[in-house]
């Protein structure tokens, strides 16, 4: 008997028992639709976080005030006034850091802009003129502040895309005056979208003035932060290191565990992100992969039920002619069906789910096709591994005895 | 080998054999070219014991020689083993001592494969319950041995058309079970018997859910069947059946008794 006649006999008798085969099909369906969706909820978790991370800017070194030996948690504001625009100047400085390619320290501080009739509270940060290339962030309308408006400390300001949106400055935006805590400033430019939507600080909700003009007004020549960018990838722990030995200099430390700043780096909060997301995608596939054995157990229940109720059909077709291997062949073919029929159905309802979801709930589902594709390989491999007992006992079956019953 | 028994001879009630029953052997009486060939079934002291919780001697030393081309029925009360001895015939289960030689060639010592290939391509199977597929309509029913055989698609439908035909159902060739009378039902199972053309066909109480005349046409067939030269095996408890047949073996308490031969 040809593998095509198998085949059709196999659906023919899936056919034949709809609604037995439909409940069965309904089991795998539903664990291969929760082990694609746990696993796009994992990976869209991990996409997320990345994608907050990477929008600090590639390559990036982020230098905080603070000794991360005190065990003090790291704030944006730093646990100590230890870091100084000058510091920032010395890491700017080929000579000493020849492996930093940008370095952009930054103060921040909330306050209230007004523009017109309109009035927003957001995040201002000053900052130096390469912030824009250290952030991997890009001018939508107008320009960048100049060198010559960062050494004369202009009252200059880059608003963020939502930032000028909640000031009512979509349209022509350039030119316009904005009162930052009643302090008057032209707006020269607004940055593109940073991409980034979920990340837990809007990236598109912020103001940008110069590092002088923010010292002018506040009066302190500290920083929160200094962004320090490597030349690449692979020069970030030469960097890492020529920027620690400079300011345990600058700071007159000699023992490096006693420095008074931190420099932690972008790969080192990916992965402590993606390693905290991969425990939760191991648990929650974990629940999935057993709800998929669940489904595969139904898939040999219902196997081996149907091999007792066609005692007699077995019977008639190995006095027909039908060896045992033919038999068998038939009811894997059925099992593996199931499993394919399941794997389809349950990918195409995660992958509805996927978009159906995130309307929901905040999480990001991320569907990958190697992912689909594998779990629709499970499930027609469950059907077979679940498929092999029943199938052998019915391929075991005396023809007579099966003859006989009645 | 065989001892005639009185009650054996007292229930041949039938009118077809004129004179006493000659009993010295399932092969006497037949003429002598089939003496000469060698027979196409033979059983040499068959025993079959079912293990339940006594053993129950099923058959009890059967030995018996079929020839090619015979029509042969076997009469017996119900539970004597006439069933027990049709599936060992049809190789659908095994002795459990005892030789069976189907064309020569012992059975015994086939595999599970061996044994299928001979019943799909040897042996034409026709029950008392008829064994329909009720998921599968008249011409997929009777193609199925074809199927198991590796006939193409094309030709399963024109051979199971043509044997439709020769049982007359050729109308009703895409009809399921439900939708056939018994006789229907049971004509149907005569055309899968005779689809591959085997060389022995096996009928054990093949009238025995029929009304009168359902059974005369379905016995009309075997004697169709008899005429294109197949061996047909009739097993049966009416004597007016059995009366069909070239042969008549009398089965009793698991073993033949006696022979008889009508005046065919
Ligand atoms: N599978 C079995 N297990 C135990 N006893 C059986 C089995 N099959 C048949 N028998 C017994 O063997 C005897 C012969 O049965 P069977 O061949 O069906 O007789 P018949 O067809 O002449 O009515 C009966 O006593 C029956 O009960
Ligand atoms: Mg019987």
């Amino acid at each position: 008997m040809s593998f095509f006649e198998t085949v059709r006999s196999g659906l023919e008798a899936i056919a034949t028992h709809r609604m037995r085969s439909g409940l069965t099909v309904l089991g795998i369906l539903i664990g291969i639709a929760a082990v694609i969706l746990t696993v796009g909820l994992g990976e869209g978790a991990t996409a997320s976080v990345n994608s907050a991370i990477n929008s600090l800017g590639t390559n990036l070194l982020i230098v905080t005030p603070g000794s991360s030996s005190t065990g003090l948690v790291r704030g944006g504001a730093g646990s100590a006034d230890t870091l100084t625009y000058a510091n920032a100047q010395d890491l700017a400085n080929k000579k000493d850091c020849p492996d930093i390619a940008g370095v952009a320290p930054q103060v921040s501080a909330f306050a209230t802009l007004v523009a017109g009739s309109q009035n927003w509270t957001t995040t201002v940060y000053g900052s130096t003129t390469q912030w824009l290339s250290v952030r991997g962030r890009s001018i939508a309308e107008g320009s960048w502040f100049t060198p010559s408006q960062m050494s004369h400390a202009g009252n200059v300001v880059v608003l963020g895309q939502t930032t000028a949106q909640e000031l009512g400055l979509t349209f022509n935006p350039i030119g316009q005056t904005v009162n930052i805590d009643n302090v008057p400033f032209t707006v020269i430019g607004v940055l593109n979208s940073s991409g980034s939507s979920s990340s837990a600080q809007n990236q598109d909700d912020l103001a940008v003035v110069p590092l002088t003009t923010a010292e002018e007004v506040t009066g302190s020549t500290t920083v929160s932060t200094i962004y320090l960018q490597a030349k690449s990838q692979s020069t970030l722990d030469a960097a890492d290191q020529e920027a620690t030995n400079l300011l345990l200099q600058l700071h007159g430390i000699t023992n490096p565990t006693e420095a008074d700043f931190t420099i932690t780096s972008e790969s080192s909060l990916v992965s402590t992100a993606t390693s905290v997301d991969r425990t939760l995608t191991v648990l929650l596939g974990g629940i999935a992969a057993i709800s998929l054995l669940v489904g595969g157990i139904g898939v040999m229940n219902i196997m081996l039920v149907s091999v007792t109720e066609r005692v007699r059909e077995i019977g008639l077709r190995k006095a027909l002619g039908a060896t045992p291997g033919v038999i068998r062949r038939q009811f894997l073919i059925e099992a593996s069906t199931l499993g394919l029929a399941g794997g389809l159905a349950g990918a195409a309802l995660g992958i509805i789910g996927a978009e159906v979801i995130p309307h929901f709930i905040s999480n990001k589902i991320s569907i990958s096709g190697f992912a689909t594709v594998g779990a629709v390989i499970v499930a027609v491999a469950i059907g077979i591994i679940f498929g092999v007992y029943p199938a052998s006992r019915a391929a075991r079956l005396a023809p007579i005895e099966a003859l006989r019953s009645e | 080998m065989v001892a005639p028994g009185p009650q054996a001879n007292s229930s041949s009630s039938h009118t077809g054999a004129p004179g006493a029953p000659l009993i010295t052997g399932p092969a006497t009486g037949l003429a002598g070219r089939q003496r000469t060939e060698r027979p196409v079934i033979e059983f040499q002291n068959v025993w079959k014991t079912y293990q339940s919780a006594e053993p129950v001697y099923a058959l009890r030393g059967v030995s018996i020689k079929i020839y090619a081309g015979e029509y042969l029925s076997i009469i017996g009360p119900s539970g004597s083993g006439k069933s027990t001895f049709m599936h060992i015939l049809g190789c659908l289960d095994t002795p459990t001592s005892g030789r069976y030689l189907l064309a020569g060639s012992d059975v015994s010592k086939m595999d599970e494969e061996a044994l299928a290939e001979v019943r799909n391509r040897r042996i034409g199977f026709v029950f008392q319950q008829f064994h329909l597929l009720p998921s599968l309509s008249a011409w997929r029913n009777v193609e199925l041995p074809l199927l198991y055989a590796g006939v193409g698609r094309q030709e399963r439908r024109a051979r199971a058309m043509s044997a439709l035909e020769q049982v007359g159902l050729a109308n009703r060739s895409s009809h399921h079970p439900n939708q056939l009378s018994g006789g229907q039902q049971q004509r149907v199972a005569v055309a899968r018997a005779l689809v591959t053309e085997p060389d022995v066909v096996l009928a054990d109480e093949p009238t025995g859910n029929l009304d009168s005349h359902a059974s005369a046409d379905v016995l009309s067939m075997f004697a169709d069947m008899h005429k294109a030269g197949r061996t047909v095996v009739l097993i049966t408890h009416e004597n007016d059946v059995a009366a069909a047949a070239e042969r008549i073996m009398r089965f009793r308490d698991g073993k033949f008794v006696d022979a008889e031969e009508t005046a065919a």
